[in-house]
């Protein structure tokens, strides 16, 4: 199009190939957060918010690819539907695992929910708060 | 088969959006599919019942904009620092379940700031009191009570803009009052 | 270019998938290895988005689609089952 070397083509072609290195290093960086940080509540930050990124990042590397104007919707509706569910299956597995006290003590500077937790239990009248695991 | 009848304006949304999916997936948005495509969508609202979302009734636009494109930037920013943070701090992290009491009790402001504090950088939904409506957040790097109030401060920012946005005309008014005073 | 940035991507998701399957096998819990997984697909969605990018087709969106649902009632299922299973007194 241009009479430049670099047309537009060109420039699309670059935009979307870093779009799609920076979506892969998203996938590495969750891989790396999930090897190093050291409880299960940290994570889950490591497993949700990169590939929210990551997957917005490759789709838009492929509505670039594409050329086309109408895989846009689709794409949008995709990233849209990962929007809503990634914070809800996070939230469920965050919550059971504070339930069942897969947290390390140690890693956290407060926790207000323990408060409230200890106090429902007693209220009930159970008597399992000794059992910590890690 | 008891239900409540629900108005067509208060499922209006939903319809749209139906409609925008089925549109989309066939990547085809010509009169002939948006019409078979509405059909199709009041045909599933009526056999799929729900319990109708309670919407506030407003939706500001001019607000949504904006909010989506910080939303945006907070979400790469989230990224980035776990990246930094699982790099650099590794096991050494250190985190909080803080307790953030909501101005909003209406549960589709609840459900949308959390997801959206989900998703901004280091905080997570862990557990939801919802006759409270009371969020306990799981902050990542919070490693003293200055972080955790900042943290806290995020969260109540975050639901403003939501009330901003799509809050009843009430909450509105109590969160200009709250600002003002 | 687009050979490179194949290569390139090729390289860092399977040193991803790697990473997420040594937490697999280690992972102290089974939520640990849930969420792993779960990064997994999300890892074999990227490798799918990269295809369709790269050979310019849209063939796999379905399957896309259909992995991310997948991962999203397999860790909700999982996740209830566990603190389901938890909260009886004394099992762990």
């Amino acid at each position: 199009m241009n009479p430049e070397p670099f047309s537009a083509d060109m420039v699309i072609d670059a935009v979307s190939a870093v779009f799609m290195v920076v979506g892969a290093l998203m996938s590495l960086a969750a891989a790396v957060g999930l090897l190093r940080f050291p409880d299960l509540l940290s994570r889950m930050h490591a497993a949700t918010k990169p590939q929210v990124l990551g997957l917005f990042l490759l789709l838009s590397a492929v509505g670039l690819q594409m050329r086309s104007l109408w895989v846009w919707p689709v794409l949008v509706v995709a990233w849209i539907f990962q929007l809503l569910t990634v914070p809800v299956s996070a939230h469920m597995v965050g919550r059971a695992g504070y339930r069942t006290k897969h947290l390390h003590r140690e890693r956290l500077s407060s926790d207000e929910l323990e408060a409230v937790v200890q106090h429902a239990a007693r209220k009930r009248g159970s008597t399992d708060e000794e059992q910590r695991g890690g | 088969m008891n239900r409540k009848r629900i108005s067509l304006r208060q499922e209006l949304p939903l319809l749209v959006w139906l409609v925008i999916v089925w549109c989309a997936l066939w990547q085809d948005f010509g009169p002939g599919n948006l019409l078979f495509g509405a059909l199709i969508a009041i045909v599933v609202a009526r056999l799929f019942y729900l319990p109708p979302v309670e919407l506030g009734g407003r939706f500001n636009v001019l607000r949504a904009v904006p909010f989506a494109l910080v939303f945006l930037a907070k979400v790469v920013a989230a990224s980035f620092q776990v990246l930094y943070l699982a790099v650099a701090k590794g096991p050494r992290v250190l985190s909080a379940v803080i307790a953030v009491p909501l101005r909003s009790h209406s549960d589709l402001l609840v459900t949308a700031t959390g997801h959206v504090i989900s998703l901004i950088p280091g905080s997570l939904v862990v557990e939801v009191d919802r006759s409270t409506s009371t969020l306990y957040i799981h902050g990542v790097n919070v490693r003293d009570a200055a972080d955790a109030a900042k943290l806290r401060k995020d969260v109540r920012d975050t639901e403003a803009g939501l009330i901003r946005i799509m809050g009843t005309k009430e909450e509105v008014s109590a969160l200009k009052q709250e600002v003002g005073s | 270019m687009m050979q490179l940035v194949l290569t390139v991507t090729a390289v860092v998701l399977s040193l991803a998938a790697a990473g997420v399957i040594i937490r697999i096998a280690r992972g102290p819990s089974l939520l640990d290895r849930v969420l792993a997984a779960d990064v997994l697909l999300g890892i074999l969605g990227a490798a799918l988005c990269i295809d369709m990018a790269v050979n310019r087709h849209l063939n796999n969106l379905m399957l896309l689609v259909a992995v991310s649902i997948i991962g999203f009632i397999g860790s909700v299922t999982v996740a209830r089952f566990v603190a389901d299973r938890r909260e009886q007194p004394r099992e762990s």
